[in-house]
């Protein structure tokens, strides 16, 4: 009997341990990544805009050209690298402390200006890199360094949807939230991914993709109940789907 | 009789901008702030037509990273502003100069602290030749004093951007920029669109991916960065550029730099006149800063008096740089004030008579 291989490291995907901790989902939301560089054949195109956080490292991961941007102003260094190389295929990818907070006025305008570029948003609901404290989605009740009793609707307000305040903008072209908690999700998030990045490669515009991800060490939890905390917590605040689809249409504008 | 060159008529602002097109700048990432609204006005039409790209940010802030992300590409790309929104900018400048990012900046400083006002100020000196941001980092900063000198160095300020991978600011004043007079504009020869082919990003295509960062986490990195970015300002020493008037039998040396070096210029015009043996220094590169020949006038036992429209910055390079033969003294003008040539007779007097 013969053997067939059925799984593989993609391409762009560079052969390396990461430095991320078990159950995290930032592997796989890398893997997707480097697999759709592949599968859509811009790998040689891309120019990657690493944010701050735990992804920071992305650009030890991926094969592709990368600059890194100050916490927060990824879509605005991507906006740069597009208006200076627009046959590239330029993809930024933050966390939520990094998109939702301090860069919510750089991925707003970006969006709203319609910037030929993808966004992949990895919401794990606190900030990993600096120890877990509160992010603008950590959700109603949940504890952290920062909100040790929990956060509080009235003292820190509530938890940010990003894909739907993206899927509002005018510019915007391509908006949904996927979840990597099960293989259905992720097979999902991979479509959504996909769209995203098609935005681009078609000059329609913005493609946004939200992440619902885990972060086990931060969260206290081992990796099987962050998988469930997920489906259980995080969806039903943070509903899956396509909140904004306007591809066919030819882009926003 | 040969043609004379064409002259034209502009704003220091839009002397800018021309040099900028001159010099085949291709992204602009501007937002409004007086007095340098007419740099992203005019780019905002022109820019398209040299077929590059103007960008109007939601925020000094993004304007600056994107120019960070133009820069990382090796293209040649520039952002302007004045003082309040110069301080937003400068977490980008210093992720620029901590990653090697050439970049244009310009500054039309106006009077601060804080909001300040509309009108001309040098306040910006410490920010500008210190750095400016986080870290132990510096730019190379210009600062002309006419409309033809902003529309030269300008063009000076991309090739020295692409020459030591650093960000360059150009440093004016509403003066500069608000003001309008007769320039020749020029046509630089031999630029290099591709100055960045080693180590631009451009998608990693039959070649090593590439990374423009300013992380170094690893053991003894970031030291060697540092050092790397010293070497580089060391290197930096040797491009130096001033003026000179009137220093050879001058008792007094007036120091100033920018619009206040201009109008000093009329004030020792005036006072040589009367008779008073006083000349005028004035850096035009204030980071590197004119020091070996300012100690080479002090060594002839001039004497200095500094003067600027802040409350004293300056003054402390040039104390600096002749600190082991001689000291200078310092005249302010105050910020929020409209300097005329006997703002500036008037404490040279002062120091003649008091000396």
């Amino acid at each position: 009997m013969s053997e067939q291989l059925v799984f593989d490291r993609p391409q762009s995907v560079i052969d390396r341990p990461t430095h991320y901790c078990p159950g995290c989902h930032h592997g796989v939301a890398h893997r997707l990544v480097g697999e759709l560089l592949d599968e859509l054949g811009v790998a040689e195109d891309a120019i990657l805009v690493a944010s701050i956080g735990c992804s920071v490292f992305l650009y030890n991961y991926l094969n592709v050209d990368a600059v890194e941007a100050p916490h927060g102003r990824a879509p605005a260094v991507a906006t740069g690298v597009k208006a200076a190389r627009k046959d590239k295929f330029v993809f930024t990818y933050q966390g939520d402390g990094d998109l939702a907070s301090i860069g919510m006025a750089e991925v707003l305008h970006a969006a709203n200006r319609g910037e030929n570029i993808a966004v992949v948003f990895v919401n794990n609901t606190v900030y990993g890199m600096t120890g877990g404290q509160m992010a603008p989605t950590t959700l109603i009740g949940q504890r952290t360094t920062t909100c040790p009793s929990g956060r509080c609707l009235e003292h820190e307000g509530a938890p940010i949807r990003m894909t739907e305040i993206i899927a509002g903008l005018g510019g915007a072209t391509f908006a949904a939230r996927a979840s990597l908690n099960n293989v259905k999700n992720i097979r999902q998030a991979k479509k959504y991914l996909r769209k995203a990045f098609q935005c681009q490669i078609e000059k329609k515009g913005f493609g946004f993709v939200e992440l619902l991800s885990a972060c086990p060490t931060n969260w206290k939890l081992n990796p099987v109940d962050a998988n469930e905390r997920i489906k259980t917590e995080m969806i039903p605040y943070f509903p899956l789907g396509v909140f904004k689809d306007a591809l066919d249409e030819g882009g926003a504008c | 009789m040969s043609k004379q060159p064409e002259r034209i008529f502009v704003k220091g602002n839009e002397a800018v901008v021309r040099g900028a097109l001159a010099a085949r700048c291709k992204c602009f990432f501007g937002y409004p702030i007086t007095p340098q609204n007419e740099i992203p006005e005019l780019m905002s039409s022109e820019m398209p037509k040299s077929g590059g790209e103007f960008v109007q940010a939601e925020s000094e802030v993004a304007a600056a990273n994107m120019l960070l992300g133009a820069g990382a590409c090796g293209i040649r790309a520039m952002t302007s502003s004045s003082s309040p929104g110069i301080s937003l900018k400068q977490e980008a400048i210093s992720y620029m100069a901590g990653s090697n990012t050439p970049a244009v900046i310009v500054n039309m400083n106006r009077g601060g602290p804080g909001l300040g006002d509309i009108g001309p100020a040098q306040g910006d000196y410490y920010q500008s030749t210190r750095g400016g941001g986080h870290g132990d980092y510096r730019l190379l900063v210009l600062a002309p004093a006419t409309g033809q000198e902003a529309y030269d160095l300008t063009i000076k300020s991309f090739d020295l951007a692409y020459k030591y991978r650093n960000p360059v600011m150009i440093l004016g004043d509403a003066i500069l920029g608000q003001m309008k007079e007769a320039i020749t504009p020029w046509q630089p020869e031999g630029i290099d669109d591709e100055a960045g082919r080693d180590w631009a990003l451009s998608g990693a295509k039959d070649r090593e991916k590439r990374l423009i960062k300013s992380l170094y986490l690893e053991e003894g990195a970031l030291a060697g960065q540092n050092k790397n970015l010293q070497k580089k300002y060391e290197d930096m020493q040797s491009y130096v550029e001033y003026e000179e008037f009137e220093t050879e039998d001058a008792e007094l040396v007036v120091c100033a730099y920018g619009s206040i070096g201009r109008i000093a210029k009329s004030a020792v015009r005036n006072l040589r006149k009367q008779g008073h043996k006083v000349g005028l220094f004035r850096p035009i590169t204030l980071y590197p800063f004119p020091s070996d020949a300012l100690l080479a006038l002090a060594k002839q036992g001039k004497k200095f008096l500094t003067i600027e429209h802040n409350l004293g910055q300056m003054v402390d390079d040039v104390r600096l740089a002749i600190r082991t033969v001689a000291d200078s003294d310092f005249a302010p003008i105050y910020p929020g004030n409209l300097p005329i040539p006997e703002d500036i007779e008037g404490p040279v007097l002062e120091w003649l008579e008091g000396k």
